[in-house]
């Protein structure tokens, strides 16, 4: 069942390779329907999950390199499960927006895409670290291509940029994977297993330096300050699909990788390091925050304050506590849905009047109304207001952070705030205010493919906002086992 | 021992050779119907040679104990046959459109994948040398291939002085080993470098025998002709040259350091490790700089040395077979590299920019992806054989306990991608150049398939491949020294400065020891040994227990620190 979620997309790259480039609309089509089986097989698994288990469900393990304990192993568990549903809702919607804007190069950018979301998927699900990294570094090839072929005008830059900056830091957790795989030496044999290495006893000294190396691959993707520097040409310079998908997905495995692998490999090294990383977050949330009110831009405004939204889940995850790091599970969901959301609403724009400058714009909402009132729900829930899913997935963390660090809480909620104000300053130059576009005529409002991009998305920020327990169920007690598990490890130590 | 077990043991070379003479005889043949023949008669012996030496198998060692027939040997020349024949493919239309096809030029190929052949077969010093000249001399020849071509003769004159200038270091190298060892016989190596220490003989001689393996294997700071050479040399040369020298240096390594001279592991493995580390960081950076395809391959295969030189400087088992395997890997991924090169063309002449790669995806998407694949497989990336290669290389280096190494490698593989992903990203951006055309080539076409195929296969599913390289690629300096299958058991042996020995920590006598040697020997353990005070003189005990091993046949590793 995993396999399927985790190989349909990759079936449907090659029945798209298969295609004559020709027929762009059959190739569209193809993909969609691709990504629309593997979001079916998702929902599915959404439902027969077992809430009530900690453990890891739907195991297939197959051998891959028995020689040296490399084996597929594929399973999901509580939080993986919340952050494929993500992926495989976010998937659609991102090829769907691609239908306007991609012209050139349909049948590669297809592939592209599929390609992407086989390596999303199976990074979320992989249980053995061997194919955990493969499907991460995956992840960086088809991405490198979308933002170097598909990509704006400084796309070169950008989609280089992009590649060495995660690549550098993720091959150093390939060393540390295999110092991991030699140091553990489990009763059963060498083995890439998860599950196995978690109960490792691994020498402190050692454990601080392979969290390191984890932590730093993961905290160039998430990113935390001051490790963020390929984010905004990244973003800025992807097409919009890719931008989504960058923002609501990749970010996202970074901060996975946290919970799952530094979190769950070195308890005790995480406990020791997590001072500096909350602080790091903090300085993360500001930092965005400030700098997402300076920028003229539209779509770089958009992804420094993803640096700013991704504090706060580091935040939460680094608290050690239930609550937050349920709040920061639930953000990182929210955050996908409403930045992958402001993303499409720069597309939108973008596709218009071929301007990103804020300057350009003003009064739009006069003109575009359908399109206004979509805007302010996806940012009122990006700034997080009560009833829509932004306001759930803060509130926990800042609960929970509070409850073991009321300082730290106290200056992250300074992030709120400065998020409603250059969100909402955002929406007043573009949207209110005099009519200042040239080209009036081509402001139309959203039509109803553009519109259907929306509808998910909107529906989820109210289901998340209003309703979010089917969610906080599914992962609580995965979470609680994390949480657990590190204060037991914890309490080891200073014993 | 009988002749004729003899000539079995080198039957594969037979064939080759035999191989050599029926090119050069239906070369005379009349004209057309000679040449056409010429590729089928070059893969037929090599395919006839590779079906010998995967029936024959392990045959240990033959000719006084000089030549061998292992696992290494098996796969090494697997590996050797399967070069030759991918490069005989690739050379064919290439050859007729410079009309430059001559029977001489594929009795030239046969000859330095014969060469390689005997260096991944020698266990003996002259053997590996008479290997090396064997390998060296028709891939002079051959970069002076293309007669009209000043570059090429330049290449040919370039490559055959230096080359003459390292075998004279090699050969020197071997003069010294032997007056230290008093044999050239690897086993005769091993006995002086396990007994006696390292003395000045023995450590100017393997200098001196690493200098000469480095500048056939283009490690830096020996790579100097490389790029050169690369250049002026015809492509399908090119192509063959930057795989068959590295098989043959790299097979040759193999039997020499974590072979014969496993017992002075402490001495040779900085060395390497310091050469495998300039030779990455340097290959990479400076592959940056380039701005002609046949440049970039040339420090891509450069820094590839650095990498496969990782699997020797461990120095184990693991080292190995991982080296090994990435040979295997290196193979497929450069030429089918150089395949893709080989099948453009811009106004007549080689399409060696590589702006000239622009474009190309929309004109002939299926070799803009061919070439993405071995792009992203030269530089590490999964889901490619070229990412499994550098993992279990990676395994190998820390696995013996060489940090270093593998960070530097793995940080000089984010510098690769930029150069490597350059390629296809171009292929699959802009617009063509005008006058670069795709000619026609299905020997060409049918590499770049069988080679994409293979990366991709091996990168997905290289569990088969993985278990034949294990099994057969440990390094055997002796023939009396058997592979060791899955973890070997080990015997911890110490002697101490006044010739007490203690196995695993508990006091032994000699008989007991000889007599845990013999059960050892039976489940393929090893045996790991540490004197104290190795600076000084080896009481009587030390030569005892090292006799003893050997006499055990037992592999024998020798640790600088105390076990507790």
């Amino acid at each position: 069942m995993l396999s399927w979620a985790i190989f349909l997309p990759t079936i449907g790259a090659a029945l798209v390779m298969a295609v004559p480039r020709e027929r762009t609309t059959l190739l569209r089509w193809l993909a969609l329907l691709a990504s629309f089986a593997t979001l079916a097989v998702v929902v599915r698994l959404f439902f027969i999950f077992d809430p009530a288990s900690a453990q890891m469900q739907f195991l297939e393990r197959r051998a891959w390199v028995p020689a040296l304990g490399i084996a597929y192993v594929v399973g999901v568990d509580g939080i993986s499960l919340l952050l494929v549903c993500l992926t495989a809702m976010i998937f659609p919607v991102a090829l769907l927006s691609s239908w306007g804007p991609i012209q050139d190069k349909v049948k590669e950018f297809a592939v592209a895409m599929l390609i992407l979301e086989t390596a999303t998927v199976g990074t979320f699900l992989s249980v053995d670290l061997v194919l955990f990294y493969v499907f991460w570094e995956a992840v960086l090839i088809p991405m490198y291509f979308l933002i170097g072929i598909w990509g704006g005008s400084n796309r070169t830059y950008a989609a280089v940029k992009f590649i060495l900056y995660t690549m550098a830091a993720s091959v150093l957790m390939l060393v540390a994977i295999v110092a991991l795989y030699l140091a553990a030496a489990p009763p059963g044999g060498r083995t890439f297993d998860l599950l196995v290495l978690q109960e490792a006893a691994i020498p402190l000294a050692l454990a601080r330096w392979l969290f390191a190396a984890f932590t730093l691959a993961f905290a160039v993707k998430v990113p935390v300050w001051p490790l963020h520097t390929w984010l905004p040409d990244a973003h800025v310079e992807a097409p919009t699909a890719g931008s989504v998908i960058l923002a609501a997905i990749l970010l996202k495995l970074g901060a996975y990788g946290f919970i799952r692998f530094s979190l769950g490999l070195f308890p005790e090294a995480a406990v020791a390091a997590a001072p500096s990383l909350l602080v790091l977050a903090l300085v993360g949330i500001i930092y965005g925050g400030v700098v997402s009110w300076a920028q003229p831009d539209l779509k770089r405004l958009v992804a420094f304050s993803s640096v700013s939204h991704l504090g706060f889940v580091t935040l939460g995850i680094f608290a050690f506590t239930t609550e937050a790091l349920q709040g920061a599970l639930l953000q990182m969901v929210n955050h996908g849905i409403s930045t992958g959301g402001l993303f499409l609403i720069v597309g939108v724009l973008y596709d218009r009047l071929h301007s990103r400058q804020m300057a350009d714009y003003g009064g739009v909402a006069a003109l575009m109304p359908r399109f206004a009132a979509i805007f302010v729900i996806v940012l009122l829930s990006s700034a997080a207001l009560p009833a829509t899913g932004g306001f759930v997935g803060e509130f926990l963390i800042l609960l929970g952070v509070f409850r073991r660090h009321p300082a730290v809480a106290a200056v992250a909620v300074t992030g709120v705030v400065l998020s409603a104000i250059y969100l909402l300053w955002a929406y007043q130059r573009v949207m209110q205010g005099p009519l200042a576009a040239q080209h009036q005529e081509r402001l139309v409002d959203v039509g109803a493919r553009e519109t259907l991009l929306f509808v998910p998305l909107i529906l989820l920020i109210f289901w998340i906002g209003i309703y979010p327990s089917p969610l906080l169920r599914r992962s609580e007690a995965s979470i609680r086992g994390v949480v657990e598990r590190l204060e037991r490890r914890a309490a080891e130590v200073r014993r | 021992m009988t002749l004729a077990v003899d000539l079995r043991i080198i039957l594969p070379e037979l064939i080759v050779a035999a191989a050599v003479i029926v090119v050069l005889v239906v070369d005379l043949l009349p004209r057309e119907r000679g040449r056409r023949a010429l590729v089928p008669l070059t893969i037929a012996g090599l395919a006839a040679a590779a079906l010998a030496v995967l029936t024959l198998g392990e045959r240990g060692a033959g000719f006084d104990g000089t030549y061998v027939r292992d696992g290494a040997t098996v796969a090494l020349q697997t590996i050797a046959l399967l070069g030759a024949a991918l490069a005989a493919l690739l050379s064919q239309s290439y050859l007729r459109r410079w009309r430059l096809e001559r029977g001489e030029y594929y009795a030239l190929l046969l000859s330095a994948c014969l060469g390689a052949m005997v260096m991944a077969a020698g266990a003996d010093l002259i053997v590996l040398f008479l290997g090396l000249e064997t390998l060296s001399i028709p891939l002079y020849v051959m970069a002076a291939f293309g007669r009209g071509n000043v570059r090429s003769q330049e290449a040919g004159m370039k490559y055959f002085l230096l080359g003459s200038f390292s075998t004279a270091f090699f050969l020197y190298g071997v003069a010294l080993l032997y007056g230290a060892a008093g044999g050239t016989g690897l086993s005769a190596l091993a006995r002086a470098a396990a007994g006696g220490g390292a003395g000045v003989l023995l450590r100017a001689g393997v200098a001196l025998l690493t200098i000469g393996l480095a500048f056939k294997a283009a490690l830096v700071p020996f790579h100097a002709w490389a790029p050169d050479v690369y250049e002026g040399s015809p492509l399908p040369v090119t192509a063959y040259m930057s795989v068959i020298a590295k098989v043959g240096a790299f097979a040759a390594a193999l039997r020499v350091f974590p072979g014969a001279l496993a017992a002075l592991g402490g001495q040779w493995t900085p060395l390497l490790s310091a050469l495998a580390i300039t030779t990455m960081i340097l290959g990479n950076l400076v592959a940056l700089a380039q701005r002609s395809m046949k440049r970039l391959l040339a420090y891509s295969s450069i820094a590839h040395a650095g990498y496969l030189l990782m699997g020797v400087a461990a120095g184990t088992p693991d080292g190995a077979w991982a080296m090994t395997f990435y040979l295997a890997v290196y193979l497929f991924m450069t030429l089918g590299a150089f395949a893709v090169v080989l099948l453009l063309e811009r106004a007549g002449e080689e399409a060696d920019a590589i702006e000239d790669y622009t474009g190309l995806g929309a004109r002939a998407p299926w070799l803009a992806g061919a070439m993405a694949i071995f792009m992203a497989s030269l530089a590490g990336m999964p889901p490619t054989a070229g990412f499994i290669g550098k993992f279990y290389l990676f395994n190998a280096s820390l696995g013996a306990g060489q940090v270093a190494v593998a960070v530097v490698a793995a940080l000089s593989t984010v510098v690769s991608v930029y150069y490597y992903l350059r390629v296809p990203y171009l292929m699959f951006s802009g617009t063509p150049r005008p006058g670069v055309a795709i000619v026609s080539a299905p020997g060409v076409r049918f590499t770049i398939l069988a080679a994409a195929a293979a990366v991709l296969l091996l990168g997905i599913l290289p569990g088969p491949l993985t278990d034949a390289v294990r099994t057969t690629a440990t390094p055997r300096a002796e023939d009396r020294m058997r592979p060791i299958p899955g973890q070997p058991e080990i015997a911890k042996v110490k002697v101490t400065a006044a010739g007490e020995i203690s196995l695993n920590g508990r006091p032994v006598t000699l008989e007991e020891l000889k007599r845990e040697f013999l059960r050892l020997k039976q489940v393929g353990g090893a045996v790991w040994y540490h004197r104290e005070n190795p600076a000084e003189d080896p009481p009587p005990e030390a030569m005892a227990v090292i006799e003893a091993v050997a006499a055990a046949g037992l592999p024998i590793r020798l640790v600088e620190q105390d076990f507790e």
